[in-house]
């Protein structure tokens, strides 16, 4: 199916069901209820899950095929923000134009970094992309302020020379990102008893692009520039001598994950139409490494599993206050719950880059393929108790 | 005149002379081996070969072209195939992916970017995987990572991607360097059997005179980064230049 193996084709019938319905998966309680802080469904967050989720299925192609660990990945979205906000405020509010932008701009800014980094490997490299991105940080914070907008970022204005679209909407407003008259903003919401879902015109474009973004990464995965990007990481000495340059393969690598970035820039962009350096700082970058590592790199669905765990501990858990933990353990006698209160609390709300660290950890020792090979252990469990079958020839005849 | 013709190399390590004046000539169709006591100039002379190194002064023709100053992928496209000392290979991957890779780099040179087709799409490329891996008897191991294989096996994986490419030249270094008796054996049983089923020009380095004369057509021997003599395996045997420099202490 679409050129694809029927288990790689499944796999993608699996993130289609679940992008698509995941304004219901992610509120599964009721509005109102205790639990409703867990629901995860409304469309800031969705659409940072899928926005995300792109970034990291780029940095995988990257570091999860080639071995080359980037630190200044950010540098890309964030110049993929930039290109987008320009076109909104240059060209129009239509966000087609401003995403192709973004993707191309943040193509040809890897391809020079890629360029220049990749004259070096393992550590090396890593701190090259490092600098990279902490320069462009600095001057898009500092230098390039007419351009970048500095410290408030890039944002749109009511004088904007819009050259298809109007500055300003009849009532005097900043026009919003639309897609053909369809804004980003819009959504439908539905209402079944006590549960709100909510359906956002946005999210689903975005949806949409990581749908494409992951369908286009396993055909990478199954090609045989694929298997160059695994021989590279595997042993370039081999790889030089069957006769293959591993160079171009591996900045023709840098450069797409760098354009898999920008689209994610240009989409966040897309959902609010400001810019900000932060977007390129170094913790922006340590993060999609954090994600990568943690779903699985190198496997398919790991970054987007490790993209969605990061921002659903970064909105949810950090929402969950000390008030909120006193509710849950008020049936508890006073002194026990300030005991128990006090054990959870450093764990949660501002503390939950604690939690992460630790879930870090853990996968990372105990499962260093990711979350993908903790859900393959699982699976085996299962398996295990069906009746093994018969391995053929499992020792080999002596020759 | 030989497939690979060598004049004049020098290479010279701070003060070390590891190669002065080195002269070979291979001729093609034919087994040629290089030995020589430690420190002789072997691997040297080897990594001259293949791109690794690039020496002083000198020259080394392939097949009517200079191979100086080209990067060992670009050699290796000329024709020049090499196994290395402890097997080569790309261990995270099966070893089916691993008689791939040369199918592909044979197809396609050294880069070209095929994102989108699929690897199984092309149906030759994997019948000529699976015939060499039938060649070298491991076909039934073709799921198998790499990195799993016994050593045995790995050289002759390692073999198998060098010759799915159809090289002119395959190099050698050292190829039952650490091995067991009976892997020994086997490596020089492969060895002749791809000598005489597919005419490939080979040349080797080794240590262990078995191997030596059971394979090679041609000997040179090297010393202190000088050829000696050059001769067929049976003149080299009774050389008295060589019993002193090499074989003497080898009681052959």
């Amino acid at each position: 199916m679409l050129g694809l193996e029927k288990k790689d084709f499944r796999l993608l019938l699996i993130v289609i069901g679940l992008t698509m319905f995941a304004p219901f998966i992610l509120n599964p309680f009721p509005e109102g209820s205790e639990m409703a802080q867990f629901n995860a469904g409304y469309p800031d967050l969705m659409q940072r899950f899928v926005i995300f989720g792109i970034f990291a299925i780029g940095f995988n192609i990257l570091f999860g095929l080639t071995g080359y660990l980037s630190f200044g990945h950010a540098a890309f979205l964030g110049v993929g923000s930039y290109a987008a906000v320009w076109m909104f405020k240059l060209l129009s509010m239509n966000v087609l134009p401003a995403i192709i932008l973004s993707v191309i701009i943040a193509g040809l800014f890897s391809l020079i970094i890629g360029f220049i980094s990749l004259r070096r490997s393992g550590i090396y490299f890593s701190i090259l992309t490092l600098a990279f991105a902490q320069m462009s940080f600095a001057l898009a914070y500092s230098v390039l302020t007419p351009i970048t907008g500095g410290e408030t970022g890039l944002q749109l204005a009511l004088d904007d020379p819009r050259i298809l679209g109007v500055s300003q909407t009849e009532s005097g407003n900043i026009p919003v990102p639309a897609l053909f008259g369809l804004e980003m903003r819009s959504s439908y919401e539905l209402e079944l008893g006590a549960w709100l879902f909510t359906f956002n015109a946005g999210y689903y474009l975005a949806a949409f692009f990581m749908i494409l973004s992951f369908y286009l990464a396993i055909r990478i995965f199954r090609s045989p520039f694929g298997m160059m990007l695994r021989a590279i990481k595997s042993n370039q000495t081999r790889m030089s001598y069957t006769g293959l340059n591993a160079k171009p393969y591996t900045l023709a690598a840098f450069v797409i994950s760098g354009m898999y970035a920008g689209l994610a820039g240009g989409l966040m962009a897309s959902m609010d139409p400001l810019a900000g350096a932060e977007r390129m700082q170094w913790t922006a970058s340590g993060e999609v490494v954090l994600m990568t590592i943690l779903g699985g790199a190198g496997t398919l669905i790991g970054p987007v599993l490790g993209a969605g765990m990061i921002k659903y501990f970064e909105n949810i858990f950090s929402k969950i206050n000390e008030t909120i933990l006193h509710g849950w353990f008020a049936f508890l006698p006073d002194g026990l719950e300030n005991f128990v209160v006090a054990l959870i609390y450093p764990f949660i709300g501002k503390g939950w880059h604690l939690t992460l660290g630790i879930v870090f950890m853990l996968v990372v020792i105990f499962l260093p393929g990711g979350l993908v090979q903790g859900g393959q252990k699982i699976m085996g469990l299962f398996r295990r108790k069906k009746p093994e079958p018969t391995k053929p020839n499992a020792t080999e005849p002596a020759e | 005149m030989g497939i690979l013709e060598v004049k004049g190399i020098n290479k010279r390590f701070g003060g070390l002379q590891a190669l002065g004046d080195v002269n070979l000539s291979v001729a093609e169709n034919t087994t040629h081996a290089i030995i020589g006591p430690n420190g002789a100039g072997k691997s040297t002379l080897l990594n001259v070969l293949v791109g690794k190194l690039i020496p002083d002064s000198g020259s080394v023709m392939f097949d009517g072209q200079s191979v100086l100053g080209r990067k060992p992928h670009e050699i290796n496209q000329m024709g020049i195939s090499r196994v290395f000392q402890t097997p080569e290979i790309f261990s995270d991957l099966s070893v089916f992916e691993n008689v791939m890779i040369p199918c592909f780099a044979k197809r396609d040179g050294a880069f070209r970017m095929h994102a989108i087709e699929s690897i199984f799409a092309e149906r030759g490329i994997q019948e000529q995987a699976e015939a060499i891996l039938e060649d070298v008897n491991m076909l039934e191991k073709k799921d198998m990572i790499a990195s799993s294989l016994s050593r045995g096996d790995k050289r002759r994986l390692e073999m198998a991607m060098c010759l799915v490419q159809d090289p002119k030249l395959l190099l050698l270094d050292e190829p039952t360097a650490g091995m067991a008796r009976a892997d020994t054996e086997n490596t020089i049983n492969l060895l002749k059997e791809i000598r005489q089923k597919r005419g490939i020009t080979m040349a080797i380095i080794e240590h262990d005179m078995n191997v030596v004369f059971s394979l090679a057509e041609r000997i040179t021997v090297l010393a202190q980064g000088t050829p000696l003599v050059e001769d067929t395996p049976d003149n080299i045997k009774g050389h008295p230049k060589v019993r002193e420099a090499y074989l003497g202490e080898a009681q052959v």
